[in-house]
This record gives C-alpha cells, structure tokens and sequence, in this order.
C-alpha cells in the first residue's frame, strides 16, 4: 500500500493511458460497427417487399452471413500479434498508442457488429411500418425510431465489449506500450507482487465502472422502455 | 511485402514444420493446452451454471461473477501465479481457467434458466424427479446456448495461450514471443496465421459437434 | 519490454529501422509517455531511458548530477525498446540515453565481431550516426553471463564455459528468447564451447525473479542473467567465465545529441560515468527490485548526493 501512495502519479499516469487506449477503441468500433450492421441486418417483412422479396431475403441473408462471419475471423487473431503487425501495415512506430488503438477498435468491431446486427433485427418490423405509414422518411425513422429502439441489445453487446477490452489493453505492455500493464511485466521483473495486484484491481475497477456507467445511458435512453 | 515473402520463405521451409520446435509440434502443444484448459474449465463451471440454472436462483450472482471474472486481466494473472508458482504448467493454465470460466458458467446458468418454466412444469406433472428435468429435459433444451459459452471459451483459450508462452511455455505463441524477441516479422506473421487457422478449424468442429448434439426439435425451421 | 530493449538491436528488420528514423513524426504524437510528458522548455536536457530498471536508474542518476550541476534536465523514462528511444534522440524529443556499449554497437553495426570493451568502443565510435555522440564508457559493467547454483558447480566442477561444455548435454538452461538465436546465445556457446543444453526454458523476466527461481529450484541447472543482478549475491550464484569472450562487453554509455548537450553538461555525465561501478549498479538495482522497492529516482539521487556529485 505505501508503495502506492509513493507512486501515485505514476500510476495515476497508467491508469489514464489505460483509460484512453480502453475507451477510445471502444468509440470508434460502436460507431464503425453500426452502419455495417445497419447494412447486413436482415430485415423481417412481412411480404411488404412483394414480387422478388423471396431472393431479396435469400440476398439479404448471405450478406448477414459474410459480415457476422468476417468480424468474428478478426477476433481469432490473437491481440499481441495483431498490435506488433500493425505498424508493418500502418508505419507507425512499434511503440506508438495508435496501433493499439487501431487493434483493439478492430476486435471491438468484431464483437459489436454481432450485438449491432441482432439489435437492428430486435426491432419489430411493425413499428417501422408504422413509422412509415405516419410519414417518417427513411432517414428520420432510422435515427427516431429504429436505433433507440435497438439500444438496448446494443448496449448488452457494448458492455461486453467494453470490459474484455479494458483487460486486452494490458497485453501492450508486452511489447513496451504503456497501460496499467506495465504494472505487470515490471512487478514481474522487480519480483514485485504487490504491483502486479495493483494493476489488476485497478483494472477491475475500471471495468466495473464503465460498465457501469454504460449500464446507465443505456438507461437513460431508454426511459420510454416499460420496466417489469 | 518483403515480410510477407519472408513469411512465405519460412512457411515453405521443412525446417520450419519439423523438430522439437517446428509448428507440428507447437501446434500439438498449443491443442494439448487449449483442451487440458477447456476440458477444466468445463468440469469446473458447468456444472454450477446448469444447477444455478434449474434452481433459477442465483442469477445475480452468475452475472456479477462472470463480470468480475471477465474484468480480471490475463496477463496480471499470469505474472502473479508465476512470481508465487514459478515455471511451469500451473501459472498459465490457472490464469486461463479463470478466463474459461466467464462465458461456461454464464451460459450454462443462461441455457438451463431460459427453458420455457412450461416445458419444466408439464415434466414435473409428469412425476419426474428434480435430476431427471435437469437432464432429460433442462440439459437437451439448453444445449444450443451452452455450445456457445464452449464455442466463446475455446476461441478466448486458443487466442490467449500465445500470451503464455511469455513464461516458458510452448504452443503457438512460441513463434510470436521468439520472434518479438528478436524482431523476425515473418515468424510473428505465422504465428498469427496459424492461431487463426486453428481458432478457425476448432469452431467448426465444435459447431460439428453441437449440430450433432442437439435435439432435432430445438432446430429452427429456416426463416 | 524486458531483455527485448536491451538486447533487441541484433537483429533489426529493415522496416523497423525504417519506422523507427520517421519515429518523430508517428512515435512522438501518440507514444507512451511522450504523448504525456511534459513539454521541455528551451535548453532543457531531457534524459530518456530504456523501458527497464537500471536504465531508468542510470537515467535518473544524469538527471540528478545534471540537476545539482545546475542545469536544466529532466528525465523520460521508460520510452520503450532500443529503436524507439535511440528514434527519439535522433528526431531531438530526447538528448541523452544511457546504454551499453556491446548493444549500441551490435545496433549501429550488425555485423560487427568485437567482443573486448577496447574494441567495442573504438569501433562503436565509427559507427555512430551524424550528430549524435557516445560518451566515455563506464567501468560499470552490466552483460549477459551464464550463472549456476553453488551445488552444481561443485557437482559438475564448473568454474568457465569451457568446463560447462564437458557436461553441457545433462543441463537445462533458462534465458530470455532470443538467447536461443543470438550469436552469443545458442549458437554462440555451441561454436565456442560445444555446448548444447539438454532443454531451453524461455522466459521473459530479463534474468529476473522467476529465472533465478528456477534456478534455486533446480528446474533449470544454468541461466542466463545480467551480471548485475542482486540474485547473484544474494543466492551465491558462481558465475561461470567466458575465457573466449563469448558474451559481450557491456559498458554503461551515455549516447548523446551533440546539440542538445553542451560540454560542461557531458562534462557531469562523463563524471557519473566514471564514479559509477557494477558494484553500484548491484546495489542500486536491489534498492528498486529487492525488498525495498524504492523508487528509481530516490535510489538515484541518494547514490548522487553519496557520490557528491
């Protein structure tokens, strides 16, 4: 413990490079992981669609297939390796936050895009046609009626996300990038378990707050939701 | 490229695939580890998340711990096991059980707990004993969603235990650590494209497996 | 990274040099501590360091004797393995980093075959690219070597690499990964001695805790570990010599940018080079990582003021 009060700022410091390489991935897949989703969900109409809706479901479906499956390929690459071939791809620097960054937005759209799609199809194609037949134009009705409506599957799925990702961010430090898991390999090194537990509690707090709080906008916006 | 030449260089090299430290060999350890893991993992969560499951209680507590537990960062747990432990075989598969353990036991406890309360009551009428709805009727009707806790725990398993080989450990992640060790790019490369590949390879054969196991009635009519 | 940033510069793939010159334009904006570190006023020296113990311990040290000599400096530690922080002096983020002279060496010159600490340092001084400069050497010495425990020495009879050839094929060793690749790694010891270990256990604790647990253990009978590690002493571990300098001289070095440091400045470094020993190195290394745990910037300016410098 006085070890921690001795290095607070340092830690401070990790805990807020943690923080960044957590959060920021999380960002940036959510809202790639959206529109992809968007264009692979399949929509269940009623014949609404009329002559040729049959091979449209049959397209329609193959297209769910390709994206679901291509997002969870990425998750079978193993992360260290993902965040050392990057810079060989990108030209960044092996030690650079931005391939980090880059990586764990790819897995978090692998595990979003999976929970997007099936949040689009939680939606009951009624409503939308209802939304339709009072006047909403497609655009409206995606942004007022169909994505709050799908939040709260969504949010299942970014909590999900959110919180292996805030773990992942720990593996950088393997290869020298600077998080929470430097507590890791240095304890390691300096013999040093007291630092190790450090980080891990620390990172488990971390986790239980933003999934918190995720936990709480989703709340927020979806207040029109009926609780049981 | 010239990383991907050099890739394909070593993968085309004999070398590369025989030995004690060739890629049969590795991959052997890499599927040895990932099953001894899953095969605890297993033994150790579901049957917690089946009974929590038919006692439909405890729900709470399964999505609390399963969170923790998916909150606690590998690596962290790797590096302490083996300061107490040492080398060896019981840090890193102590860290991955901990992993495993997240989506088992909170799949299994999902499975069982989502069976339609109708389906358990009409086989209580019947006079069935409490194990025999948990295994005749609870155990087939969860299979589906159990599968996918196994599915989700050995893709976590298969990717992770390349982190492992940090502490004198074999399998895949031996290529990538070596490799980082003295930045050969090809040898990293490879190793990625053979934890995909067998990643790959083992989701279809438990997606095999799970097709097999599960009751002609619980699969769904095309829609 | 661990043994990595010490020792990663043998063998370098060309992309990775490439990535590393442009570090300034890629590393700088988003790089660990740079992304944090606090913006350096004109005429600062910034000191950076290698992203394990005793070269942040070292680094802290030129801080602190800099400090006291009345100059501007502040310290970065930590910035990553050899290319990134040898990126950042080039690119002018940092002006000073300690290393070690066989490294720096095998970094600049791939090919290069010194092997004495002479040697190195004359051949180091060709080598060093436009505008940056290596200081004098220490004789603090930090380099890899081949440790047994006293029971097996006796056992075996081992006091050189020459007797740990005989009986090599009954041992396993432990080291960090790349020992099994390196010219003075595996392949070194075989050509040298015609030693090839029974089994090798990677591990990557740069010669830390859990390879001389090993070690104690006897789960491995050799490790590889850094001559100043506090677990030599403290363990009674027999270093084994290496007659036919198989492993490296390592001389603690400061690499400087010539126009970010003035002389009186490499003056003090120059001074901390040649008061700091490996018996220091030792000490300072086991107030960090021993039961102490003391931090790496209160270890360095107690063995300044103690120094009077």
């Amino acid at each position: 413990m006085t070890w921690l009060f001795h290095n607070l700022s340092y830690v401070g410091e990790l805990t807020w490079l943690h923080l960044l390489q957590s959060v920021l991935p999380v960002i940036i897949g959510t809202v790639v992981s959206i529109p992809v989703a968007r264009f692979a969900a399949v929509r269940r109409s009623r014949g609404a669609e009329g002559a040729g809706g049959a091979s449209r479901a049959r397209a329609g479906k193959a297209r769910r297939g390709t994206v679901v499956n291509a997002a969870a390929l990425l998750y079978t690459i193993p992360s260290l390796a993902l965040f050392v071939l990057l810079p060989l791809v990108l030209g960044t620097a092996i030690t650079s936050l931005t391939n980090v960054i880059i990586a764990l937005s790819l897995y978090v759209i692998a595990m979003m895009v999976r929970s997007c799609v099936d949040a689009f199809e939680s939606v009951d194609a009624a409503v939308l046609d209802a939304a339709t037949a009072v006047g909403y134009r497609p655009a409206r009705r995606f942004w007022a009626v169909e994505l709050p409506l799908s939040v709260p599957v969504m949010a299942a799925g970014l909590r999900v996300a959110l919180v292996s990702n805030i773990s992942m961010v720990s593996v950088g430090a393997v290869i020298g990038i600077q998080s929470l898991g430097t507590l890791f390999t240095d304890g390691l090194r300096r013999d040093f378990t007291t630092e190790i537990i450090v980080g891990i509690v620390l990172i488990a707090l971390i986790a239980v707050v933003l999934d918190r709080l995720v936990a709480l906008a989703a709340a927020v916006a979806t207040r029109w939701q009926v609780r049981s | 490229m010239n990383v991907v030449e050099q890739t394909w260089n070593w993968f085309t090299d004999p070398a590369s695939w025989g030995g004690s430290g060739g890629i049969w060999i590795r991959l052997a350890e890499h599927l040895g580890y990932t099953g001894m893991v899953l095969g605890i993992s297993v033994v150790v969560a579901v049957p917690i998340g089946l009974w929590l499951g038919h006692t439909r209680r405890g729900g709470n507590v399964v999505i609390g711990l399963t969170g923790a537990l998916r909150s606690l960062p590998t690596l962290g747990l790797l590096t302490l096991f083996a300061l107490w432990i040492g080398i060896g075989l019981t840090a890193p598969v102590l860290a991955l059980v901990i992993l495993a353990v997240a989506p088992l036991l909170a799949n299994a406890y999902a499975g069982v707990a989502a069976v339609d309360p109708a389906v358990v009551d009409a086989a209580r009428a019947q006079g069935m004993k409490e194990w025999q709805i948990l295994f005749t009727v609870e155990i087939p009707n969860a299979v589906p969603v159990l599968f996918g806790g196994i599915r989700n725990a050995a893709l976590q398993i298969v990717a992770t235990v390349t982190v492992m080989a940090y502490i004198d450990l074999g399998g895949l992640g031996r290529f990538l650590i070596d490799g980082l060790a003295v930045r050969d790019y090809s040898r990293m490369v490879a190793s990625m494209l053979l934890a995909a590949v067998l990643a790959l390879a083992l989701d279809g054969i438990l997606a095999l497996v799970q097709r097999m196991l599960t009751s002609p009635g619980l699969v769904k009519e095309e829609s | 990274m661990n043994p990595v940033s010490r020792n990663a510069s043998r063998r370098e793939v060309l992309g990775l040099a490439a990535a590393a010159s442009v570090l300034g334009l890629t590393g700088c904006g988003l790089s660990g501590k740079n992304a944090l570190g606090p913006s350096k006023g004109k005429g600062t020296i910034v000191v950076g360091s290698a992203d394990f113990v005793e070269s942040q311990i070292i680094a802290e040290i030129y801080t602190a004797a800099l400090q006291n000599a009345g100059h501007k400096a502040e310290s970065q530690p930590a910035i990553g393995a050899r290319e990134a922080y040898i990126g950042a002096v080039k690119q002018g983020s940092v002006s000073v980093v300690p290393d070690y002279s066989g490294n720096l060496l095998q970094y600049f010159d791939k090919s290069a075959t010194e092997s004495t600490a002479e040697d190195i340092m004359s051949a180091l001084a060709k080598v060093v690219p436009k505008g940056l400069q290596v200081l004098e050497p220490s004789p603090a010495e930090d380099k890899d070597a081949l440790v047994v425990t006293k029971d097996v020495a006796k056992k075996y009879g081992l006091e050189s690499l020459e007797d740990l050839g005989k009986v090599c094929s009954d041992l396993k060793l432990a080291g960090p990964p790349e020992f099994q690749e390196r010219a003075y790694g595996l392949p070194g010891l075989e050509a040298k001695y015609g030693c090839v270990p029974a089994k090798f256990s990677p591990i990557n604790d740069s010669g830390g805790p859990l390879t001389v647990k090993a070690l104690l253990d006897d789960q491995v009978q050799v490790a590889d570990i850094f001559t100043t590690t506090p677990a030599i002493e403290k363990n009674d571990l027999v270093v084994l010599e290496d007659p036919k300098n198989n492993f490296l001289a390592q001389q603690a070095i400061a690499l400087i940018r010539k126009d970010q440091v003035p002389q009186a400045a490499q003056d003090v470094i120059n001074k901390v080079s040649k008061t700091l020993t490996t018996q220091d190195l030792i000490r300072l290394n086991d107030r960090v990582s021993g039961d102490e745990k003391a931090s790496t910037v209160q270890a360095a300016k107690d063995w300044v003021s103690d120094k009077g410098l």
